[in-house]
């Protein structure tokens, strides 16, 4: 339940960002995140809100590893 | 270099450390599944252990409040609105998806903002987020009362059955017939609340705990740090899902949770009364809060006869040695928490034990 992925800011509207999460748009709430949103940054989402800004090479990194365990299946 | 050459050079690394018996607790559900889909434990040397924690908030929802909200679901004028994993889920008696057939408004919903859309549109009846989960999803029901409170929408409360991880973790550091050695610490709920909370694992109890993401590599890396702070002779909480957790969590989503909220003592199941490890909310938001619009009974938690999630929520035994797992309890017809949620310890073990066709008994 505590489950939160990777998704990369598209546009910002007051509180919420449109973000692109795993390949599908989706709105999310941006309230609880400290600093100043951008298109193009990353953030972690959680049960439909951004609960922080990720680095983008560590944003990068996870997805890579999510997209390499999709791709290769489980050992 | 691939995930299976990373995984077989971790491997051997914790055999190398390995030695004396190690018993690792993984604290949270989504770790449980992880573990269970890809077949660690019996990767890992005999000497090194894990054993499921109570890092499922479905699961460690106690019977009397699942009863509670039941009531409320059965209330005219109510709608419940909660994340899907809450609806089979048994109280004493019925659940919520069987209150539903018989005529309850209850609705799925993905956020607290769906609930809040669902308010705004029935303004003629009460809408009750059920508030179920750990500090990652606390900050979320937070803001819904601050969307709520700036609205005026007054037909919006939430029942919080909230739990926080840190009391529950202090307990189980200390019990005797689980003897853990180390925990492998809940990744997204310290992308909240950061390291400090934890600190006392080490600080108090001298015991390793690693902070670990979600892929099967994060937790053979995680087993790695906590073996190696045994063999460096020191204790400390360590960060290994560095890509997304800072030492200082995400301080305005902490923040939310201490505007919003004030630490009660609370019963987790199986368990029983853990204190200042619950949530309520403070009197200024008591228009939001299902406790006080509604006049809710106060069941007994009872337990349900046969099913050992208690303890196996507490690590003390494994679903395996549930005489009823597989038999007559599984997914399609649960009869303890534990089989419910899909991140509940006999789930997940019943899911991944049938395809790897490994023997479930
Ligand atoms: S298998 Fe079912 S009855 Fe047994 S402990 Fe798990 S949830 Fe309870």
């Amino acid at each position: 339940m505590c489950l939160a992925i990777p998704a990369k800011v598209i546009n910002i509207v007051e509180h919420s960002a449109e973000v692109d999460l795993m390949g599908n748009s989706r709105q999310v709430n941006i309230d609880l995140v400290a600093d100043i949103l951008k298109p193009g940054d990353y953030v972690l989402v959680h049960a439909g809100f951004a609960l922080e800004r990720l680095d983008e090479s560590t944003a990068q990194e996870t997805l890579a590893l999510l997209e390499e365990v999709a791709a290769k299946g489980e050992y | 270099m691939s995930i299976k050459g990373k995984a077989e050079e971790l491997l051997a690394g914790i055999r190398q450390l390995s030695g004396e018996p190690f018993k690792i607790m993984e604290v949270c559900g989504s770790h449980t599944v992880a573990i269970a889909k890809s077949g660690i434990r019996e990767l890992l040397p005999e000497s090194v252990q894990l054993v499921s924690g109570p890092g499922c908030p479905v699961c460690v929802t106690d019977n009397s409040d699942i009863d509670r909200f039941l009531s409320l679901a059965q209330t005219p004028g109510v709608i419940v609105a909660t994340f899907g994993d809450m609806l089979r889920v048994p109280g004493s008696k019925t659940s919520l998806q069987a209150v539903r057939a018989e005529g309850a408004d209850v609705r799925v919903v993905y956020s607290t903002l769906d609930a809040l859309e669902i308010s705004r549109q029935n303004p003629d009846k009460e809408v009750v987020f059920l508030g179920v989960g750990f500090e990652t999803t606390i900050p979320t029901v937070a803001v819904s009362v601050e969307i709520a409170e700036r609205e005026h929408l007054s037909n919006y409360s939430i029942l919080s059955m909230h739990k926080l991880v840190p009391p529950v973790l202090e307990l189980l550091v200390t019990d005797p017939e689980v003897g853990l050695d180390g925990f492998i610490n809940p990744g997204h709920v310290c992308s909240v609340l950061g390291t400090a909370p934890f600190e006392f694992i080490a600080g108090k109890y001298q015991k390793p705990s690693v902070v670990a993401g979600f892929e099967a590599l994060d937790i053979l890396e995680a087993i790695w740090m906590l073996l190696r702070q045994r063999q460096e002779k020191r204790a400390a909480v360590e960060i290994q899902y560095s890509r997304v957790v800072k030492p200082e969590g995400s301080p305005k989503a902490a923040e939310y949770i201490s505007r919003y909220f004030e630490p009660v003592d609370a019963v987790w199941r199986g368990i029983g009364r853990v204190p200042q490890s619950g949530l309520r909310l403070k009197a200024q938001y008591r228009l939001f809060d299902a406790e006080m619009k509604f006049d809710l009974p106060k069941p007994k938690s009872v337990n349900t006869p046969g099913c050992l999630c208690g303890e196996i929520l507490k690590g003390r035994r494994h679903p395996f040695n549930c005489r009823l797992f597989g038999k007559a309890c599984t997914p399609l017809q649960p009869v303890g928490p534990c089989m419910v949620s899909s991140e509940g310890s006999c789930a997940a073990y019943y899911r991944y034990s049938q395809r790897r066709g490994m023997s479930a008994v």
